[in-house]
């Protein structure tokens, strides 16, 4: 029955192809997610520079018949995955099962030899750049924090704020009390408030972890990728963060990559299998977890 | 208002009481004070003091680009010297017919015997275009080299390796005769400035006034550059490049606006250097020289703006003193005191001072 399940949503989720429509009708536009809004005045449809993505559909990642070769050894082969809005999902698997190849894909780090990666309905992130992704909407948090260390906790988000970031703002540009709010609350989120003015590299790891996913947060994205978030943080933290996440899910689209099972069985809907570079199993994760083929790639090697 | 953000109550006072200094105090010394008083301040003095503030300038420039972008440049005396040389080509024209051949053209044009100014001479008898020479010559150079090398991801040791290149070239390009700035003699024996004489107490007097208050801008100007949030980015770049284009930033435009900016400050302590010292040559761009700008730096302490100033002040009094008393042992003075300062004081004299201020020498 729960495999079942698993096969189920397997097949709905990730075996259809993408709809698309020109136009979303008034049903669409009920449907949307309400974070997907765009600004007042701005189309959304098309565009990747900081406009919005159109997630109608529900869907705000589609990986569609993705492969990656280095050498001929396929890193990642004819995988297809699909992320609502607003979802928090967990992908595990072995070492080398293309954890990080496919996050690699859909920042634009690598560029995939075959398939198509939809963000929202419209953009094939296949086809633009690092920056360019970033700019969209997709924050993504290496293992290793990388925060600026000589800058405050307060700066840090500063820095990472949503803003016009070319030159001539930058030298001009003083943030008014809106933008003091949301940084302050932003560090409150992260339980960083009383060290917003201690330079960042005083911080413990697992503070840093968290000021850098606050400074994923400033940027507004609507997904994020985590990969293996709460490496090197103590119990406490952990749970923590596992409650920063759950309380995330909802507003941002998240994909955390983790190996510890203890946690992902405190924030996880839905949970992914990768193997070999495909989706091996796919559901709630004691499904998945007493799926045959799953218990055989983790205890059978 | 505007100002209060840059500095507090106490900075502000010791500015100030440099503006007196610059301002009151050198002047009465040599202007008022008669020269058998044994408090009258020498021609040589004031002299000697505007140099140091040129130099100065040209410190807080490649702070601005080494200390807080992280960018070491080792070539920054090209700009010193293109705004020297851009400025000088005025002071040349100012000459008139006074020179040796009493020919209303540089000397060594009457020498190497042309007939007509080349030219890179076009409208230099106009002291704004020199002027406006002084900013965009060197400006233009940094932006297209910058360009490059920045966009090439040219970073570290390498950057700095070729900017020793690119000055050490400009210098051999210079020392030809052809290239129409003197060879290696360069420019000297400058008469007037707007037609006023040069030599004399109140025209030296208005040069110092003017390089003390040039070096005042510069340092306010550079303030407001590092404490604004383009400031938090430039130290972001030079702390975690990669990190500061996931942010979405474009780091070119930001390397390539503070280096220009350096360049051009650079330019004018150059233009304002050539009258008072009254000559300009090629050995300006030499190696030894850019070198010695960055060890200024490093003495004084990067990363601030008060050090470099405080660096230019010391190693070139250090200069003076040892220059005459043991002048075969300067580069060697000037080599360990690198050496001492980047094993023992990373932060240079104003963060040594700033240790022992918060309590004790770690």
């Amino acid at each position: 029955m729960r495999r079942e399940d698993a096969m189920a949503l397997e097949r709905s989720g990730a075996h259809e192809p993408p709809r698309r429509s020109a136009s979303p009708g008034p049903i669409a536009a009920l449907l949307r997610h309400p974070r997907s809004d765009p600004p007042a005045g701005e189309a959304s449809y098309g565009r990747v520079a900081g406009k919005g993505v159109d997630v109608a559909h529900g869907v705000v990642l589609y990986l569609e018949d993705i492969s990656v070769r280095f050498d001929g050894f396929a890193a990642l082969d004819h995988l297809s995955l699909a992320i609502d809005a607003g979802e928090l999902r967990c992908v595990i698997g072995p070492n080398g099962a293309g954890k990080t190849t496919m996050m690699d894909v859909i920042t634009g780090r690598t560029r995939p030899d075959e398939g198509r990666a939809w963000f929202g309905q419209s953009i094939d992130l296949t086809r633009y750049t690092e920056a360019q992704i970033a700019h969209a909407g997709i924050g993504r948090k290496f293992q290793k924090p990388t925060i600026f260390e000589r800058h405050t906790a307060f700066e840090n988000l500063e820095l990472a704020m949503k803003a016009d970031k070319r030159v001539r703002r930058t030298l001009f540009a003083r943030l008014d009390s809106a933008e003091r709010d949301r940084i302050a609350a932003m560090l409150e989120r992260v339980r960083l408030a009383h060290s917003a003015d201690r330079p960042a590299g005083l911080l413990s790891h697992g503070q840093k972890q968290w000021l850098e996913i606050a400074m994923l947060l400033m940027q507004e994205p609507r997904l994020l990728l985590l990969d293996e978030p709460v490496a090197g943080m103590s119990d406490e933290e952990r749970e923590r963060t596992a409650d920063l996440f759950v309380s995330l899910a909802g507003q941002h689209s998240l994909v955390v990559v983790e190996h510890d099972m203890a946690f992902i069985a405190k924030i996880a809907r839905k949970v992914t299998v990768l193997h070999e570079g495909r989706v091996l199993a796919e559901g709630p994760l004691e499904s998945v977890q007493a799926d045959p083929r799953v218990i055989e790639v983790y205890l059978g090697r | 208002m505007m100002l209060g953000r840059l500095y507090g109550a106490k900075a502000w006072g010791a500015f100030a009481a440099a503006a007196a200094v610059v301002f009151v105090v050198v002047p009465v010394l040599n202007l008022a004070v008669p020269a058998s008083s044994p408090l009258h301040l020498s021609a040589f003095g004031v002299t000697l003091g505007g140099k140091i503030m040129c130099y100065m300038i040209v410190a807080v420039a490649l702070d601005l680009v080494w200390g807080y972008a992280g960018i070491l440049s080792l070539g920054h005396g090209l700009f010193f010297a293109l705004g020297g040389y851009a400025f000088g080509m005025y002071l040349m024209r100012q000459i008139g017919a006074d020179g040796q051949y009493h020919v209303d053209m540089p000397d060594f044009m009457v020498f190497l015997d042309w007939k007509t100014f080349p030219w890179q001479w076009w409208n230099s008898q106009s002291f704004l275009w020199c002027a406006f020479l002084v900013v965009a010559v060197p400006g233009i150079v940094a932006f297209v080299f910058g360009y490059f090398a920045f966009r090439s991801r040219v970073k570290g040791v390498y950057f700095s390796i070729i900017t020793q290149a690119l000055t050490f070239a400009v210098m051999l390009l210079f020392f030809r005769n052809a290239t129409g700035f003197g060879g290696n003699n360069g420019f000297t024996d400058f008469k007037r400035i707007l037609g006023i004489p040069i030599a004399t107490r109140e025209m030296r007097m208005a040069l110092f006034a003017i390089t003390g208050g040039v070096l005042a801008a510069t340092l306010l100007l550079a303030r407001f550059v590092v404490a604004s949030r383009f400031g938090r980015v430039l130290a972001a770049i030079r702390d975690a490049e990669a990190r500061v284009m996931s942010c979405g930033y474009d780091t070119l435009w930001y390397k390539l606006f503070v280096w220009t900016l350096s360049a051009i400050l650079c330019g004018i302590a150059g233009a304002l250097y050539v009258p008072q010292v009254g000559i300009i040559n090629p050995s300006e761009m030499s190696p030894a020289n850019s070198i010695e700008i960055a060890i200024w730096v490093a003495v004084g302490g990067r990363g601030t703006l008060v050090g470099p100033i405080v660096g230019a002040g010391l190693v070139n009094a250090a200069k003076s003193v040892f220059t005459v008393a043991f002048p075969e042992y300067w580069l060697y003075v000037l080599g360990g005191l690198f050496i001492a300062v980047t094993l023992f004081l990373p932060e240079g004299v104003v963060g040594l001072a700033r240790r022992v201020r918060r309590g004790g020498v770690r």
